[in-house]
């Protein structure tokens, strides 16, 4: 049932440890790459793969974000709300003034740490059931965010816009580096007794609690993690825009659940993690761009967007549900 | 029969609450069977009807008008839509399986647009509308479970990703603009008087409550359906051909769905691209409110109508008090949000790991 015996003694085992994407998620990156290639011109210059990994970097930052809730046995369905409030709060606060901009960033992640706290609380200490209640929560947040922000505007200090699009070296562009960077923090998360914890709590939940695992405090902290990583995904969104908008990352809600999947992660929690889902917010940006790219008539684009991703999360399902991996 | 469903399900989440308070003893629910509240905890389609009235009388007391017969006919009106999407919200829900359809709202939108099109506001076409509507639906659904049941995608993932189909599909049939319009007789049919003022489209409702509790408990299919949703291997191995009625739960979900976007159709007399996607989430928070638990095998349609009755009333209650006068729906919202927490709060716990 889990991992084939064979492999785990041999070699490969570090390769298996460190929790390898499926394979079917590594061919959909090698044939969504190639197929940017191909189609995209300019894909593999500095200006075409910076612009690539700063519409990446949003979607995989709140994707890991949702990978460490779903992990832990649950979901959050206003994860995308919390991007949208912790952005808008940090680009009023920043009000265009670079001199502002710790104290603005520092709210905007306590922001989306206290609306991981609430939904925490709602699910871990009142145990609601997970979907109805992040779904309840999400209004509350995007109310907020309207609140704040009633139209689009703002402006972010250039410095950030620019410094985002900056490329090092001629070949390595900061977006790329800031997603090492987070897959590093995935790694530590993982290194931490708190990842294993997850992993325990998702898989099996009484025998989590049977083995003395603070269960509550688990699935708690499992979602102010992701209400961080929501937030820190509206940096990177406004980084990228220059300005906020009271409906930014609301959609990205269902993205990072359609990338955790085609990444690998099972919905049902205990098994997968950020490795497999940071590919699959890849493969996502890049369908949807691939479609643009192949002169699609404007009528059929979003169809074909969706009849693509539904084939690649079919796929990822299949080859997910036969090799069922357990924890890290 | 009672025996059979009463193993399937745990003890106070049970539709047939009349019958769990006759025995009393194990149905108490959490807060132990001697107080009131407690008791109508372990009741939920009681406690989210008992919700529904105080917040009606509280609304009243604030603003007259909203006791008015006119305004209660219209509140339900409102709730039917929902009601009637939320049929097959609970159909998958109570089949179990992680089942969820997210595809509804989208679904109903395309059933609205497919009809005002083939329609075209003649009479002569409403049965050809309709049936195309329907037929539209059905073919989601169909989808819906051949993914879920042989390319073993979790039902919310799947559903998720028919909602970029499915609004993909309408882009590309409309071009962006929905043409055509309703048929008369729908809209007659919809909201015509009958007697008392009352518009069709709640006796549709209430024939279809009774038709869906006559399917859900006294045929072989809602038998099946809830012995799915206590568990599929048992199921299974008790002659329930689980994949066939995977795709059947689904489809029929669709069809529920595309229904309610009908009626909707009606109501509305014109369509938009966006007409019915706001149930998606609503139709879920109905049947949950309702007491139908997500796990799937407890509950039923009744406590999902009252739900939708319940949430229908929270929302024009806040209309009323109307905050945020500078035309912001961002109060309205975050109070909706708030309220519904709070509900949810009262009886939709799950239970404590130490038990």
């Amino acid at each position: 049932m889990t991992r084939p015996s064979a492999l785990s003694a041999g070699p490969l085992r570090p390769l298996l440890g460190a929790r390898m994407p499926t394979v079917a998620t590594a061919v959909l990156l090698v044939a969504t790459v190639a197929a940017s290639a191909v189609l995209q011109d300019g894909f593999f210059t500095p200006y075409g793969l910076t612009s690539n990994f700063a519409a990446v970097l949003p979607v995989a930052i709140v994707t890991v974000g949702q990978v460490i809730v779903v992990l832990g046995g649950g979901i959050d369905l206003s994860i995308g709300t919390i991007v949208t409030l912790s952005s808008v709060v940090t680009v009023q606060l920043v009000a265009g003034q670079p001199d502002r901009l710790p104290l603005a960033l520092g709210a905007g992640l306590l922001v989306g740490v206290g609306c991981g706290l609430v939904n925490g609380l709602a699910v871990a200490v009142v145990r609601l059931q997970p979907i109805v209640a992040t779904f309840a929560s999400s209004f509350v947040f995007a109310g907020l965010a309207l609140l704040i922000l009633p139209t689009p505007g703002g402006e972010v200090p250039s410095l950030v816009t620019l410094g985002y699009r900056q490329v090092i070296a001629r070949a390595i562009p900061v977006p790329a580096v800031l997603l090492l960077l987070l897959w590093l923090a995935w790694r530590a998360v993982l290194a931490h007794r708190f990842g294993r914890h997850v992993y325990a709590v998702g898989g099996n939940e009484g025998a989590a609690y049977a083995s003395a695992v603070p269960v509550t405090a688990v699935r708690l902290l499992s979602y102010v993690a992701g209400g961080t990583f929501a937030a820190l995904a509206g940096f990177a969104l406004l980084a990228n825009s220059g300005s906020g908008d009271p409906f930014l990352g609301n959609s990205l809600t269902l993205t990072s659940i359609a990338a955790l999947v085609i990444g690998g992660t099972r919905l049902s929690g205990g098994a997968g993690g950020a490795g497999g889902a940071i590919v699959g917010a890849v493969v996502l940006v890049l369908i949807q761009s691939l479609v643009f790219f192949a002169r699609v008539p404007t009528t059929a684009r979003e169809l074909v967007t969706g009849a693509i991703i539904i084939v690649a999360i079919a796929l990822a399902g299949l080859l997910t549900a036969r090799g069922r991996g357990a924890g890290p | 029969m009672t025996e059979r469903l009463d193993t399937g399900r745990r003890a106070g989440g049970a539709e047939s609450a009349p019958d769990t308070a006759g025995r009393g003893g194990p149905g108490g629910g959490r807060g132990g069977p001697g107080r009131g509240l407690g008791r109508l905890t372990g009741h939920p389609v009681l406690l989210a009807g008992a919700l529904a009235v105080a917040l009606w009388a509280v609304a009243a007391l604030i603003s007259p008008g909203f006791a008015s017969y006119p305004q209660v006919l219209n509140l339900l009106t409102v709730s039917a839509f929902l009601g009637v999407i939320a049929i097959g919200q609970t159909i998958v829900i109570l089949s179990g399986g992680e089942g969820i359809d997210l595809s509804v709202g989208a679904v109903a939108t395309l059933a609205a647009i497919v009809a005002s099109r083939v329609m075209e506001g003649s009479n002569a076409n409403l049965v050809q509308g309709i049936l195309f509507a329907l037929v539209a639906a059905a073919c989601v659904g169909l989808v819906n479970g051949v993914g879920i049941t042989f390319f073993r995608v979790p039902p919310l993932v799947m559903t998720l990703g028919m909602i970029g189909v499915v609004q993909g599909a309408i882009r590309l049939y409309t071009g962006g603009q929905p043409k055509g319009s309703v048929a008369p007789a729908l809209r007659e049919l919809v909201a015509g008087n009958t007697v008392l003022g009352i518009p069709g489209v709640l006796w549709l409702w209430l024939g279809l409550i009774l038709g869906v509790l006559w399917l859900l408990r006294r045929t072989t299919f809602g038998w099946r359906v809830y012995a799915m949703g206590a568990g599929r291997r048992t199921a299974y191995l008790s002659g329930v051909r689980v994949r066939r009625m995977v795709l059947g739960v689904y489809t029929l979900s669709s069809v529920f769905a595309g229904v309610g976007g009908l009626l909707l159709l009606g109501y509305t007399q014109s369509v938009f691209l966006r007409l019915a996607d706001g149930y998606m989430l609503p139709s879920i928070a109905a049947v949950v409110v309702g007491g139908t638990a997500l796990v799937g095998g407890v509950g039923g349609y009744l406590g999902t109508a009252v739900g939708a009755v319940l949430l229908t009333v929270l929302g024009s209650f806040l209309d009323i008090l109307q905050i945020g006068e500078s035309g912001s729906d961002a109060p309205r919202q975050i109070i909706y949000g708030a309220v519904l927490l709070a509900v949810l709060s009262v009886y939709g716990r799950g239970r404590r790991l130490r038990s």
